[in-house]
Formats: C-alpha cells, structure tokens, sequence
C-alpha cells in the first residue's frame, strides 16, 4: 500500500514535470504556427509513456542507482585501496561514455563534416574508423575526467582551479583546432554524461565526500560531472588538430 | 490490437537499446564489487529491483519522446525556421535577405523549449534530488531546476541568435568563461561544484534531439549559413549558461538573506 502510494505520488510529480513542454507545445503549435496538431491519439499514448517512464526510472533512482553508488564509496573507502578506487573511476567514466548513444551520433556527424571538408577520404571506411577514433577519444577523457575529479576529491582541492585550468585548455585549444571542429568539439561536453552514468557519479562523489574525514559532501562531493563535461571540449579539439 | 503488438514490438527494442546503455556499468560494477571490495551489497533484492525500474522507466521514456513529442518538436522547428513562416508574402524559391529580429519567435521558442525540457530532465532531477539531500534545504528541488533551466533558455535562445547572425560559436564561449571566472570568486562556496556540474546535465535525453532539430533547420534556411559549419554549438550554450544562472540563484538567495538579517536587527 505504501508503495503504491510512493508511485502515485511520483506519477503526479512526472505528469507536473511534464506540463511546461505540453504548454509550449500547445501553444506555438496552435497560436503561432496554427497548424492543427497532427495524430493526437498517438502523440497524447507518448505523452503517457513519458510519464509513466519518468516516474519508474524517479522510483527506481532511489531503490537502485543512489544506494549502490553511496555503497560502493563506503566499501572503498573503508577498504582503502586507492588505486583500486582510481582504476573503477577511470573504468565507469571510460565505460559508461563508450556506449553513450548521444555520443555514437555526435561522432557519426563530425565523420559527415570531417568527410565533407576534405580532411578526410569520403568513403564509409574512412568515415567509421574517424568516428571510432573520436568516440575513443572522448570515452578516454571522461575515464580521464572522474580519475581526476576522485583525486580532487579526496585531497580536498577547491574545485575552481581545476576547472579555470580546463577553461584556459579550452581556449588555448580553440587557437590551435581547425574552425570545423571547434562547433562539435564545444558541443561533446554536453552530451557525454548520460542518465544513468549522472545519479550514478552523483551519488559516487558525494558517498566518497561524506564517508572521508574532513569533507564536506556539498563542496567536495559534487563536481565529478563538472570534469566530465570539460575535457571532451579539449580532448575532441586535440584529435582534430592530430588527425587534421 | 496490431496497436499492441506495435507497441511491444518497439517498447522491446528499447528495453534492448537501454540495456545495452546500461550493461557496460553493470558488468564494472559486478566486477568491482565480487572481485575488489568482496563483500555482499546490502538490500541486494531492493537494489535489482531499482534497476529494473530504471531500465524499464527509460525504455518508456525514451519510447515515449520518440512516438510523441521529438516528430512534433522537429517538425515545429522545421515550420518556425521556414522562410515561408519568417517572410510574409514569400513566394518559393525567391531570392530572400533576413534581418535577425525577423526571427522572434525562434528565439522565443528556443527560450520556451529549453526552458520546459530541462524541467523534464530526468538527469536534472537525479542531481537536484541528491543536492536537496546533501545541502539539508538550503538547496530546494526546485530552485535548483528553475535556475538551471532559466540558464538553459538563456543559452539556448542566445545560440540561435547566434546561428542567425553567424557570429563566431567562440567568442560566445570565451565571454561565458569569463563570467563563470568572476563569478566563481564572489558566489557562495558551497554551490560552486554544484553550479558546475548542472552546466554538463542539463543537456541529455530530452534536451539535446530537439535542440539540435532547432540547430540544424536554422543553420539550413538562414541564408549563408552551413549546417555543417553553423549547426553545431546550442548544446555548447546549453550546457555553459546553467553555471551562471545557478551561482547567480546562489548569489541572490545570500543577498535576500542578508537583507532580511538587517531588517529583523534593526526590528529588535
């Protein structure tokens, strides 16, 4: 009974999470555009479909993901094997990006470009073995990327100079990578962190803030993501100045 | 009933999809937890059980958004970005020279989509969740989401702007850069990692087919711009103006607090 209440309630959540893009949607479709909304039947079935998934994945977040990433920071830093601890955050950065569909779309894309602007050969050989070459590189940034923000976290380092750091790499970046890549490189940041690597990471960083003396888990334990965003900008920028 | 074996049929590939998604991070994790740390995790049951949750939840999810709202977003990008719907009286195949401001109502729409998707983010909400947790109210649900979404329609529509004019995606960039710097110096310690993170969440499942639907129509139909040249770089400002507008919610709760701190001195 208490779960079922738990799920109604963040079904009611999920449907208010929802309603600003209904409202949006409603609104320029038939105020601005004035066009008639095409397939209502089928449009308003996703509309349930989104709802319902939103408020599973919401209850399966704090049953699953949350618990098991604050446990694993527990068990590691109980056991204190800081080399095991760095290996698992370069491992869950580099596998959970590897994967990553957004990132396989965005790789398949800069190939187009990259093809495109004659860098290099039109054919679908050449297309697939850069795209490969581009996801690897970001995958290996964000592996690259949770290491480091681990090691932040538990030296305790203040954040903004790490990533100052990152912002100048970025810059310096920009100078040196051909302009067509500068669009796609700024644009991987975004994409690299997926739904289920962001709770998972979360709850990693902040279980290792809390469970290490002298940590505050709201300054040291958030900021893993903030790295994982960054280097793919740098990293993407370097693979375009190599393979250009 | 056709319907309902449509359905199953799709829902099964997504399950698929969202499994693959996961497996990587099961395997990692199964592997650290049997072979380094050797010890049983606690509410095991529970546990699989919430993946399970996840997993189907996304599979809806993401169902959902490709069924529902991703055709009509695209489709109304498509519509808004049209010279037919930008020029009055245009005739197809003419010639046309756009002015930026003739393109209102795409930056209005970007503003308004980036807004009400990051609401919806399920990432988004996954970090808002922990930090309300971890901060013990002082960081609520939802200010965190209205401060990270008020920076992603900031973004989103100034990245428009940006296709429209042409102007270079770096120097847009650069000057965001700058403002996080300062920033970083005068806003509350605490929310500083936070503010950075919600720069690289905000931009997953739902945000980043429909803004990229947005990019790309714009980058097609403004006369002189390249998709492949131009189409690139909303994500870019999605993910940048967050940290901003999240320090500066920081920034204004402190003022507020201390605001009020004088006045109920000067009450006694």
């Amino acid at each position: 009974m208490k779960q079922v209440r738990a799920f109604v309630q963040s079904l009611l959540g999920s449907i208010r999470d929802l309603t600003p893009i209904i409202v949006v949607i409603t609104f320029f479709q038939l105020v601005i555009l004035r066009q008639p909304v095409p397939d209502l039947a089928n449009i308003l079935a996703g509309v349930a479909l989104v709802t319902l998934g939103l408020s599973l994945f919401v209850q399966g977040l704090e049953m699953g993901l949350f618990p098991l990433g604050e446990n694993m920071a527990y068990a590691f830093a109980r056991k204190g094997s800081l080399t095991w601890l760095l290996i698992f955050a370069f491992l869950l950065g580099f596998g959970t990006t590897i994967a990553e569909p957004a990132l396989i779309a965005v790789s398949a894309e800069a190939a187009e470009v990259a093809a495109t602007g004659g860098v290099i050969g039109n054919t679908e050989e050449a297309k697939a073995e850069y795209a490969n070459g581009l996801r690897f590189t970001v995958a290996l940034s964000v592996g690259f990327a949770i290491l480091i923000g681990v090691i932040r976290i538990i030296k305790g380092w203040p954040i903004h100079y790490l990533i100052i750091m990152g912002y100048i790499g970025v810059i310096i970046m920009t100078e040196f990578a051909p302009v067509w890549i500068v669009g796609i490189a700024y644009d991987s940041g975004g994409v690299t962190t997926s739904t289920i690597t962001v709770p998972l990471v979360t709850a990693l960083g902040v279980g290792l803030a809390s469970s290490i003396k002298g940590r505050n888990p709201m300054i040291d334990g958030f900021g893993l993501i903030a790295f994982a965003s960054l280097t793919p900008m740098i990293f993407v920028m370097l693979y375009g100045v190599i393979t250009g | 009933m056709t319907l309902l074996t449509d359905f199953l049929y799709h829902f099964f590939f997504s399950v698929l999809a969202t499994l693959k998604d996961v497996l990587p991070i099961i395997g990692i994790i199964l592997g650290f937890q049997f072979l380094v740390i050797r010890k049983s995790i606690p509410n095991f049951g529970r546990v699989i059980m919430g993946f399970v949750y996840v997993i189907l939840g996304l599979a809806l999810f993401l169902q959902g958004l490709e069924q529902a709202l991703f055709p009509l977003g695209k489709l109304m990008a498509e519509q808004l970005t049209n010279p037919a719907f930008i020029i009055p009286n245009w005739v197809a195949g003419e010639e046309y020279v756009v002015h930026w401001a003739d393109y209102f109502w795409v930056y209005i729409f970007a503003a308004a989509i980036g807004f009400s998707t990051t609401i919806a983010e399920p990432s988004l909400l996954a970090v808002a969740m922990k930090a309300s947790e971890v901060s013990g109210g002082t960081v609520t649900l939802w200010g965190l989401r209205i401060a990270v979404a008020i920076g992603v329609a900031i973004g989103i529509a100034l990245g428009t702007f940006r296709i429209v004019t042409g102007t270079p995606l770096h120097y847009y960039i650069i000057a965001g850069y700058i403002i996080v710097v300062i920033q970083t110096f005068y806003a509350p310690r605490s929310i500083i990692p936070l503010a950075y993170d919600s720069g690289g969440v905000t931009t997953s499942t739902v945000t980043v087919p429909l803004v990229a639907a947005l990019g790309l129509g714009l980058a097609e139909t403004v006369p002189g711009r390249s998709a492949l040249l131009d189409g690139f770089g909303l994500i870019a400002f999605a993910s940048l103006f967050p940290i901003i507008s999240v320090m500066a919610y920081a920034q204004i709760g402190l003022v507020i607090a201390k605001h009020r701190g004088k006045l109920s001195e000067s009450d006694d």
